[in-house]
């Protein structure tokens, strides 16, 4: 399951739809959060944009590989489009699996897959003012 | 040919615009960003771009079609 939202996510409902999992005996959750710096430089707010279709079918792919490759049970993920000011969650990922070795390891794929494949833009608010696009 | 084309983030900063359709010679998509970075300046090397053609990952050389919609997809960001 994965779903883009311009509210802020409540992580408490996020982790409730996991269950029930009654073949699950373990959850990792990941947040990312919005810091106040980054490269050295003070940030005081983001925003994060989506092209959603591609975001979609590209998560799905991820969640298959994350099946194959360590057998997890669940995987939901919840990334924040909009603006966001520091200390919001930007990126919720729950992997369920039966044991607590494979919940680790596919949540920390999904997540490290998300980042570098889903197309989602970041553009970054200096205290200054002055706002730049990551990644380029 | 017609096609639509899809921007993000610093692309749609420098066309200003969310999307376009457009009347174009390009063959393909890298092609087509060459002709569209003439006109808008873009600056972001097409190597460093992803593109997607109807909402399917795809190659800069694959062939565009009449009504195709073109995403190019610059650096990511997310998490």
């Amino acid at each position: 399951m994965f779903e883009l939202s311009d509210k802020p996510l409540h992580t408490g409902a996020l982790r409730a739809a996991m269950t029930p999992a009654p073949a699950a005996g373990a959850l990792v959750v990941f947040e990312g959060w919005v810091r106040d710096h980054n490269e050295g430089q003070p940030v005081a707010s983001l925003t994060y944009e989506a092209a959603e279709a591609l975001c979609r079918s590209e998560a799905e792919k991820i969640f298959a590989e994350a099946r194959e490759k360590f057998g997890i049970s669940g995987v939901r993920v919840a990334h924040r489009i909009g603006h966001l000011p520091v200390g919001e969650v930007a990126v919720w990922v729950g992997v369920t699996a039966a044991h607590r070795d494979a919940a680790f390891q596919g949540c920390r794929y999904v997540i490290d897959e998300l980042k570098t494949r889903l197309p989602i833009w970041k553009k970054e608010f200096a205290t200054g003012g002055d706002a730049r696009w990551i990644g380029t | 040919m017609t096609v639509t084309v899809h921007y993000f983030a610093m692309l749609r900063d420098a066309t200003r615009h969310d999307r376009e359709t457009r009347t174009t010679t390009a063959a393909t998509p890298g092609d087509l960003y060459a002709e569209l970075a003439q006109r808008y300046g873009f600056t972001l090397p097409v190597g460093i771009l992803r593109v997607a053609v109807n909402n399917a990952f795809t190659s800069m050389d694959t062939r565009l079609r009449e009504g195709d919609e073109v995403t190019f997809i610059p650096p990511v960001a997310g998490g």
